[in-house]
């Protein structure tokens, strides 16, 4: 009983002198995240309002001119080059997330089904090797595929052994979908028919909408899939090795074929890290900006520009830091609304599956 | 972000002696499993030896032999224009980027060890006013993405006069959220008794962080000092604009100027491929010693983009 009573004021003094500790604790990480990572926004969110070259200090008025909403403008509504750039990258983007998502996270599935096998021999071994190129910097590895995809390089060279020849990679901005159906002879690809030629989006034409990612995108996708789908198979091996052995056993006896307990038992319980991964390849995504910069700056025919990399391009190339950071906030919008999107589905899932399965 | 818990070496090991609940794959089938698998590790593969075999190629040779497995005629010439031995002339400054590749890579997987596992443990264990707004900042924070970022930092670095130094490169970079959502998530998921009883005995809270709590997480602090590292090592955005003057350059930054142009004559290949094999080692070293840690790190939620 006296115990009770004592507890009441050694508490309070305790959280106390835990308040101030706590603060000193925190204090290193908020004042780093504090001012290099909020703060930053708070000011790019002023600079995309001006139309500032770098040179004067933007926050104390003076010689900055405040234009509004206009950089944003620029982007959308305002007939010129920068939004012709602006819808470049976004096209390019786009079709680099259709694939890399999709593709990206079946291999990883696939890979993680294969490893996960217990009887195949070297299971170590092979996790190992497709987890390596994850762990590697994005710059190394794209130095590598630069020399991998010369127009007379290594891969060229495999391909030439099966009677094929292949593109001169890096230099070659025709969109795959018209390569594939210029190759059917379904369209002229030199001579664009007149529908799609003559509408437009956004300063972009149809026929450039619709293109496809480019040959010298498609180097940039291999090296994004080889380089992410390791870590994706390790985040499905860990979920893979949760799936609980008794309802594996339970088919088994049921006389299920391999490929039905694929279906309905081990693909069901994969479920929510489908989700996640699919969350995490769409967010990497729109944030491709190293191997840009390595393998291409944009070229060719600004076929691998990507929003970041406009983004950057146009602060630190052209000196238009107030375009740059609007570039930076539409990114980020977007990024935010297919996280939240994916989130929401993800919520809906899992909240069906867990009232359909009492473990 | 996951949060998977972290399995354990047992319940891994226990579930590799478990035979499969279906028997073995039907042998022919077995046969073409096998090449398939076999064939896919090798397109994992080959890049990494094609890179380190073309790294001993002279620049004739690497333009027309790039797929040969062996130089027609080995040399070291790359590597030793890299490190400024012998005649071959000097390159490009790579020791200079080795050197501050590694001066930030240690004190940023320093500082992020100690910082991150300080403001982790606080905000799972120690009750303070506006803990609960902290940590909703914190997950709000950690959906920020990087290349959001580039020109934001930039402006911040400009106006406190941190750009093209070595405090703009570290001091950002010194604290990661996702660190410290790690760390919570470890304290949160050990038991309280241990630091209560060092608590009882009159330790203070500094004392039982310190000398009870921090050896206690060893296995989250090892994870995190080999996230640190290798996310510091393999940093290219941050320092791209943070500096500008060739003394700050890194091996990522480094390398990504002098791969994409700038430094002209002829394509190098050799030299090129030998500066990228070498700034992979450390990682790699890591890796390979730390493959555990390092699948623990991936389900943490860490990716590469």
């Amino acid at each position: 009983m006296s115990r009770a009573v004592e507890t009441g004021p050694r508490r309070s003094r305790r959280s106390g002198r835990q308040g101030v500790w706590g603060w000193l604790f925190v204090s290193p990480a908020t004042l780093v995240l504090g001012l290099f990572l909020l703060l930053p926004i708070l000011m790019a969110l002023w600079v995309s309002l001006l139309h500032w070259d770098g040179q004067s200090d933007p926050f104390t008025g003076g010689e900055t001119d405040f234009v509004g909403l206009d950089n944003y403008r620029e982007l959308f509504t305002r007939d010129g080059l920068d939004r012709t750039l602006f819808a470049t990258s976004l096209r390019n983007n786009a079709y680099y997330v259709l694939f890399f998502v999709p593709l990206a996270t079946g291999l990883a599935l696939t890979l993680a089904l294969v490893v996960n096998q217990r009887l195949l021999r070297g299971r170590g071994a092979l996790r190992t090797t497709f987890y390596f190129p994850s762990v590697t910097s994005t710059v190394a590895v794209s130095t590598v595929f630069l020399f991998l995809f010369q127009g007379s390089g290594a891969v060229n060279g495999v391909l030439s052994w099966f009677g094929m020849k292949g593109p001169n990679w890096f230099a070659d901005a025709r969109g795959v979908v018209w390569v594939v159906l210029g190759g059917l002879g379904l369209v002229d690809p030199d001579h664009p028919s007149g529908l799609l030629a003559e509408h437009d989006f956004l300063g972009l034409s149809w026929f450039e909408w619709l293109s496809g990612p480019s040959v010298a995108m498609c180097t940039l996708l291999f090296l994004a899939i080889w380089t992410s789908s390791g870590t994706f198979m390790l985040i499905f091996l860990a979920a893979l090795q949760d799936v609980p052995r008794e309802l594996e056993e339970a088919a088994a006896l049921d006389g299920v074929t391999r490929r039905q307990m694929l279906w309905h038992v081990t693909l069901p319980a994969l479920r929510p890290v489908l989700f996640l991964v699919l969350t995490l390849a769409l967010i990497g995504s729109w944030q491709v900006f190293d191997m840009v910069y390595v393998m291409g700056q944009g070229a060719p025919g600004n076929t691998t520009l990507t929003p970041a990399f406009l983004s950057y391009q146009s602060g630190f190339g052209e000196a238009d830091y107030g375009q740059g950071a609007a570039i930076a906030f539409i990114l980020f919008a977007i990024i935010l609304l297919c996280t939240g999107a994916q989130r929401l589905l993800l919520r809906e899932r899992t909240a069906r599956t867990s009232r359909k399965a009492v473990r | 972000m996951s949060t998977h818990p972290v399995r354990t070496r047992a319940s891994r090991t226990g579930a590799s002696r478990t035979p499969p609940a279906l028997g073995r794959v039907p042998a022919p089938w077995r046969v073409v499993g096998y090449t398939v698998v076999v064939g896919m590790a090798l397109l994992y593969l080959a890049p990494f030896v094609l890179q380190v075999v073309t790294s001993f190629k002279t620049e004739p040779d690497a333009a027309a032999n790039p797929l040969a497995l062996w130089p027609t005629t080995p040399t070291t010439a790359a590597y030793e224009r890299l490190f400024g031995v012998g005649d071959h002339g000097t390159s490009v400054p790579f020791l200079r980027w080795l050197g501050n590749s590694a001066l930030v890579t240690v004190v940023v997987t320093v500082g992020r060890v100690l910082f991150d596992s300080m403001a982790g443990y606080a905000l799972a264990r120690l009750d303070f006013w506006g803990r609960r707004v902290l940590f909703v900042l914190l997950l709000a924070v950690m959906a920020v993405p990087n290349v959001v970022l580039l020109i934001p930092r930039f402006l911040v670095l400009n106006s406190f006069g941190m750009f093209d130094t070595y405090a703009g490169m570290i001091i950002p970079l010194v604290v990661d959220a996702a660190g410290i959502f790690i760390m919570k998530q470890f304290f949160d998921s050990v038991p309280r008794e241990v630091e209560e009883a060092a608590r009882i005995d009159g330790a203070g809270v500094f004392r039982t962080y310190w000398s009870v709590v921090l050896p206690m997480a060893r296995p989250a602090l090892i994870t995190l000092t080999i996230l640190s590292f290798q996310g510091s090592w393999n940093e290219f955005t941050h320092f791209l604009v943070s500096t500008q003057s060739g003394q700050y350059e890194t091996l990522t930054t480094g390398l990504a100027r002098f791969v994409a142009g700038g430094l002209g004559g002829g394509s190098q290949y050799p030299l090129k491929l030998a500066a990228a094999a070498l700034s992979t080692i450390p990682v790699a070293v890591l890796f390979f010693c730390f493959q555990r840690q390092f699948v623990r790190g991936a389900n943490a939620g860490s990716v590469k983009e």
